[in-house]
């Protein structure tokens, strides 16, 4: 594409979004602006709603209250087909009885555009997405990587200024997944359009998006950057569902500027209380535990907390162990290569600084919506 | 060779016993000779030996103005009950794919039932139907129209067909239109497409093998169709199967009656032939899931 005639990417707008089936809520006042030509994920697990505020902006969904804008303008009740917004699919919907060629040529006939202009389009689409010598293919004769780019040439031939993508790697393999992110980063970089993207993969999620909106139960829990959701994480739920955590419940006690959690005879403390009447949790990440056999004083930290290596697996550049601890929950602690390893039944001892321990609200659903 | 290599091909041979899945087939082979190729073979030896040796019967087929313009007709009236079919089975298969599953087995039987009901019964039914004095005309009249002649004519042998051959048409357009991936049509409609336009470039190009099966039992079926053209037409409807009827039962001509089956069957052949080409879909996987 041409530097200067770059298509700019549409802002959106998703003021307090309801959709209602029956009494059951698929949305629950879902508000979200995204930026134009931003990179926006939606994460969430199966159920959520992601998929849904997907298919209401694509016009697939009707909602039963609130206001969407593309654009600045209004599309409620504008019908999929008059919205101009490109969709890619997890499970590609490429048109079997058309070759490559004339399923990316499929939007720029319904718009009437000339022969020539059209073939020139579809010939820079499929150079794109690095399928120009598969154009007189059927889909049934590619594989499924490289039906999904077809299906991505397919969405941005027509030049829509919003791109929205519904899990479209769910169906391979990691590491065509993996590579295929990169190739997605690239073309959102090299178009300027606004890419809205549908996962349950919170890897996938960091990789690819400048920003994320945590989807649960029909609502937003945060919206933010990949390491404002990891360092900063509003709720249990988004501290839970963005890489690993260790959550320590027990027995809390506040004061004006600490918080005490007794955990089976042991007692934790970070230098912070939560607002409200809550009851507080600790979350803290992998790196923030140090790890070591009782007695032995680790450096890091003031709390401490006895253990038994439940699980313990070799990561490559590290360990990663899961550690039992003695109110039977568990901790996840990473440690380097460099540093001692230790078995499975093994006593250890986990130390951290309470000013890394995240307090927030329990909320005993944020365990039963993730697995 | 290794132990891991596949075995099952020895160099330069059919791997041993090949031929028992043929084997299985021939129970059936043998049925079809019997009651098909036997006949078959009858039929074509009477009408080129009877009363004498020679091509005299196809000669007198040809001859006759009138044997013409019956197999013409035997044609058209069968490319109308495919139509009539086509369109009328359509959006019934439609139908079935789209509702829940008891629903569709309510529409599957309704499609069924006439079906167990034997030919004849149906046929006398649409007899009482279409005549003069029957429930159309008298409805017709009823709200101030003129009737409209419909029993003996070449429309109420249609109906009539058309009627009893439906459910060839839905039962194949069924099971190709369940195996259509709807979100196909989703797809197009978020490239732009209106529903009708989706419809007309995504649906009905992959439902095409399904018309075309179905077209081709049911025209196939048409042109033999003997009890429904003899009961519902009249002489200016008359199809090739009444004629070879009166031939051989009422004259006792086997030889023109087989001369006349003979020129049907290769009519047909050389029609789907014809056909064939444009049937071939041209892509290799219909839009299944």
């Amino acid at each position: 594409m041409n530097p200067g005639q770059e298509s700019r990417g549409a802002a959106i707008d998703l003021e307090s979004i309801t959709k209602a089936y029956g009494d059951f809520k698929a949305l629950d006042g879902v508000s979200l602006r995204i930026e134009p030509g931003e990179f926006m994920t939606l994460l969430g697990p199966s159920g959520s709603g992601k998929t849904t505020t997907l298919n209401v902006v694509a016009g697939f969904t009707d909602v039963t209250s609130g206001k969407l804008l593309v654009g600045g303008k209004s599309v409620v009740g504008v019908p999929a087909h008059k919205r101009n917004i490109g969709v890619v699919f997890q499970h590609y919907a490429l048109f079997p009885h058309m070759t490559v060629g004339r399923n990316v040529a499929y939007p720029l006939t319904l718009r009437g555009i000339d022969r020539a202009t059209r073939q020139s389009r579809v010939a820079r689409a499929l150079d794109m997405v690095k399928m120009g010598d598969f154009a007189h293919r059927y889909p049934s004769e590619l594989s499924g990587g490289q039906q999904q780019r077809v299906a991505l040439a397919r969405a941005i031939v027509f030049d829509p200024p919003l791109l929205l993508m519904d899990e479209p790697l769910g169906a391979l393999d990691k590491k065509l997944r993996e590579w295929l992110q990169l190739e997605i980063k690239r073309i959102h970089r090299e178009l300027g359009t606004t890419f809205v993207y549908v996962t349950h993969d919170q890897e996938e999620a960091l990789v690819l998006s400048d920003r994320i909106a945590v989807f649960n139960r029909g609502r937003i829990e945060q919206i933010g950057t990949g390491r404002q959701l990891y360092d900063e994480p509003a709720t249990l739920f988004v501290g839970r569902f963005i890489g690993d955590s260790t959550v320590l419940r027990g027995e809390a006690r506040s004061d004006a500027t600490s918080t005490a959690l007794r955990i089976a005879g042991e007692t934790v403390t970070a230098p912070r209380r939560l607002a409200g009447e809550a009851s507080p949790v600790m979350l803290l990440r992998p790196e923030k535990l140090a790890i070591g056999r009782p007695g032995q004083g680790v450096a890091s930290g003031t709390n401490r907390l006895s253990g038994m290596i439940a699980e313990a697996i070799y990561l490559g550049s590290g360990s990663k162990y899961e550690v039992r601890l003695a109110d039977g929950s568990t901790a996840i602690v990473r440690s380097p290569l460099t540093g001692e390893s230790f078995g499975l039944g093994e006593q250890v001892e986990l130390c951290f600084d309470g000013a890394d321990a995240k307090l927030l609200a329990d909320d005993s659903t944020a365990d039963t919506t993730l697995t | 060779m290794s132990a891991s290599e596949p075995t099952s091909q020895p160099a330069g041979g059919r791997p041993a016993g090949a031929w028992k899945p043929f084997a299985l087939t021939l129970p059936a082979l043998v049925l079809l000779a019997a009651v098909i190729g036997y006949p078959l073979l009858t039929i074509v030896l009477r009408s080129l030996s009877e009363p004498e040796w020679g091509v005299q019967n196809y000669a007198w087929f040809f001859g006759a103005p009138v044997n013409l313009t019956v197999l013409q007709r035997t044609f058209t009236i069968s490319a109308w009950v495919t139509l009539v079919c086509i369109v009328s089975a359509y959006p019934y298969a439609y139908l079935m794919t789209a509702v829940g599953p008891r629903v569709r087995l309510v529409l599957v039987l309704c499609v069924l039932i006439p079906f167990w009901v034997s030919g004849v019964v149906r046929t006398l039914s649409w007899v009482i139907l279409l005549q003069d004095s029957g429930v159309i005309n008298s409805l017709l009249r009823s709200v101030g129209f003129s009737g409209v002649r419909l029993i003996r004519t070449q429309t109420g042998v249609v109906i009539g067909m058309a009627q009893v051959l439906l459910p060839f048409m839905i039962l194949p357009l069924y099971s190709v239109m369940k195996g259509i991936d709807l979100r196909l049509m989703r797809a197009a409609e978020s490239l732009g497409a209106r529903p009708s336009r989706a419809f007309f470039t995504v649906y009905l190009p992959l439902s095409l093998p399904g018309v075309y099966a179905g077209a081709i039992i049911v025209f196939i079926l048409a042109l033999g169709f003997y009890i429904t053209p003899a009961l519902l037409g009249g002489p200016r409807s008359t199809m090739l199967s009444t004629l070879v009827q009166s031939q051989v039962l009422s004259l006792l001509q086997w030889g023109r009656g087989g001369a006349m089956g003979v020129v049907l069957l290769a009519a047909t052949f050389l029609l789907l032939a014809l056909a064939a080409p444009v049937m071939r879909s041209r892509h290799r996987e219909a839009g299944r899931r």
